[in-house]
């Protein structure tokens, strides 16, 4: 049941998670906190307060130079033209069949520097590839071990994070960012995050996370803040609907069929990028398959890799499934024909061996009340 | 120190017999490795299970996993209640969170650890 956690790598608050008693778990290629105090309760506390976050895993690339708009222009989905200085734009590294190489932040902190957040275990991948695609047009540097990241997310986080900083939180909007101190350190905070709540991310250099981690741990305490791991971020973001690379959406399906659509820019302004054409066609015509959200019918828990079946036929695989605290329903994701994916069809999951009912229901499973 | 008035497997499940019946749960460390349990798949009453034969299904939000009888035996008792609220495998392993009642084959359990030796094996699995 345990992950061997042998040649992992560790992020700088690897003692403090061991400290706080996390049980650590092989993620990416990282060890990585799954969960403190117990997956549900944070998963709720994060729901209704506010949850601390490690996610220094995520790497970070800086694009910077003369040509950096340009050539990230032309290796993305979105517009990064649309960017100010300060804002942050989800998007993603496309590959000539419309599918993400990797789904990513990008972070424009002037108008030729910009930073890119990307998933752990692609960082290697998208460095290549990028450097690969750039040939000097601009400068491509893997800064993943220069930062640290801490994610505060929650109804409370706002508040618990207003208590240590001279900035201005509410003058910061959702996908954008500013510099400033928090708790005496340097750092970036940007209004971002994978939890479906409202909430920030931290950058810092990895030598001031600890201090920092706990600085902020403290001052949400009586709010109700707690450290959370990644098994609470999976399915916090699961009940969003947030994808996740490598099974939500992968290498070989595209962003218009992982319901990625509005982050693939037709507009004058962008011009042409890798993908785009097939892109540009499913946009107009539509997908041959689309990536749609189910609760279980009858009981069981679907899971990533349960085979999928529309009547007796084969159809697909899931690509997340579990219990979701909030909504105390077994949820998941799954790819189906375009033609099968109204809301209210019922279709069957094959879990371990027992076909079981579940059907099609509206997403986002769970949206925050505004 | 797990309870002394049962025997426990090396895949982490208790059996405490008393006259021909046994009952059925998942130690301690089992319910603390799985972390919060959501859900449960039992046998009916009236199944016979072999003694290590898979009986059943125990699940986290993160994982899945098997259950296995440590006796032989049909079932007489399943806990309903237990299904409709599994979070009392984790609350309460050796109590609320009982699984199944059985009637046991003759011979009863043979192979299996008391306390402190399965109290030992978890310190090594544990490392």
């Amino acid at each position: 049941m345990e992950t061997a956690v042998g040649t992992l790598r560790k992020t700088p608050l690897n003692p403090v998670h061991r400290e706080l008693g996390a049980k650590m778990v092989a993620f990416g290629g990282w060890e990585m906190p799954v969960e403190y105090s117990g997956l549900i309760t944070e998963h709720m506390a994060v729901r209704g307060a506010a949850g601390l976050f490690d996610v220094s895993h995520m790497g970070e690339l800086e694009v910077e130079g003369p040509g950096a708009l340009g050539f990230l222009q032309r290796v993305t989905s979105n517009n990064v033209a649309k960017l100010e200085d300060g804002q942050a734009q989800y998007s993603a590294l496309t590959l000539p069949n419309g599918a993400p190489a990797d789904d990513v932040i990008v972070y424009r902190r002037g108008p030729e520097r910009f930073l890119l957040v990307v998933n752990a275990a692609n960082i290697e991948k998208d460095l290549r590839r990028l450097e690969d695609q750039s040939r000097g047009q601009c400068e491509v540097k893997n800064r993943s071990d220069d930062y640290a990241l801490i994610a505060l997310q929650g109804p409370k986080a706002q508040p618990i994070l207003q208590g240590l900083t001279a900035l201005d939180l509410s003058g910061i909007r959702y996908y954008h960012f500013a510099e400033g101190e928090v708790a005496g350190h340097p750092a970036t905070v940007s209004r971002t995050g994978y939890t479906g709540e409202d909430g920030f991310e931290i950058l810092v250099v990895p030598d001031r996370a600890a201090d920092l981690w706990r600085k902020l741990l403290e001052a949400g305490k009586e709010a109700g803040l707690v450290p959370a791991g990644l098994g609470a971020r999976d399915t916090l973001r699961l009940e969003a609907k947030m994808c996740l690379y490598g099974n939500d959406m992968d290498e070989t399906t595209t962003l218009v069929e992982a319901g990625l659509g509005w982050i693939v820019s037709l507009e004058a302004a962008k011009g042409d990028f890798v993908g785009r054409r097939v892109l540009e066609a499913q946009k107009k015509e539509g997908a041959p398959r689309k990536l749609v959200g189910f609760e279980m019918v009858d009981r069981g828990i679907a899971r990533h890799g349960y085979p999928v079946y529309l009547g007796d036929e084969p159809a697909g695989s899931v690509t997340s499934g579990s219990y979701a605290p909030f909504l105390q329903k077994n949820i998941g994701l799954c790819y189906l024909p375009a033609p099968k994916t109204a809301v209210g069809t019922t279709f069957h999951v094959d879990i371990r061996g027992r076909r079981v009912a579940a059907r099609i229901v509206p997403t986002p499973f769970y949206k925050r009340p505004q | 120190m797990e309870p002394s008035d049962r025997r426990y497997t090396k895949e982490h499940e208790w059996v405490k017999v008393e006259g021909d019946r046994g009952t059925v749960g998942i130690t301690d460390f089992a319910q603390k490795q799985l972390g919060d349990v959501v859900f449960l798949e039992l046998p009916e009453v009236g199944k016979k299970v072999k003694a290590h034969e898979r009986f059943g299904t125990v699940e986290s939000v993160k994982a899945v996993s098997d259950l296995f009888s440590p006796v032989g035996g049909e079932v007489v008792e399943v806990n309903s209640a237990l299904v409709a609220k599994p979070e009392a495998v984790n609350a309460d392993p050796y109590g609320a969170g009982w699984m199944i009642r059985l009637k046991l084959d003759p011979g009863g359990p043979s192979d299996l650890m008391d306390a402190g030796q399965y109290t030992d094996f978890v310190a090594k699995e544990a490392k």
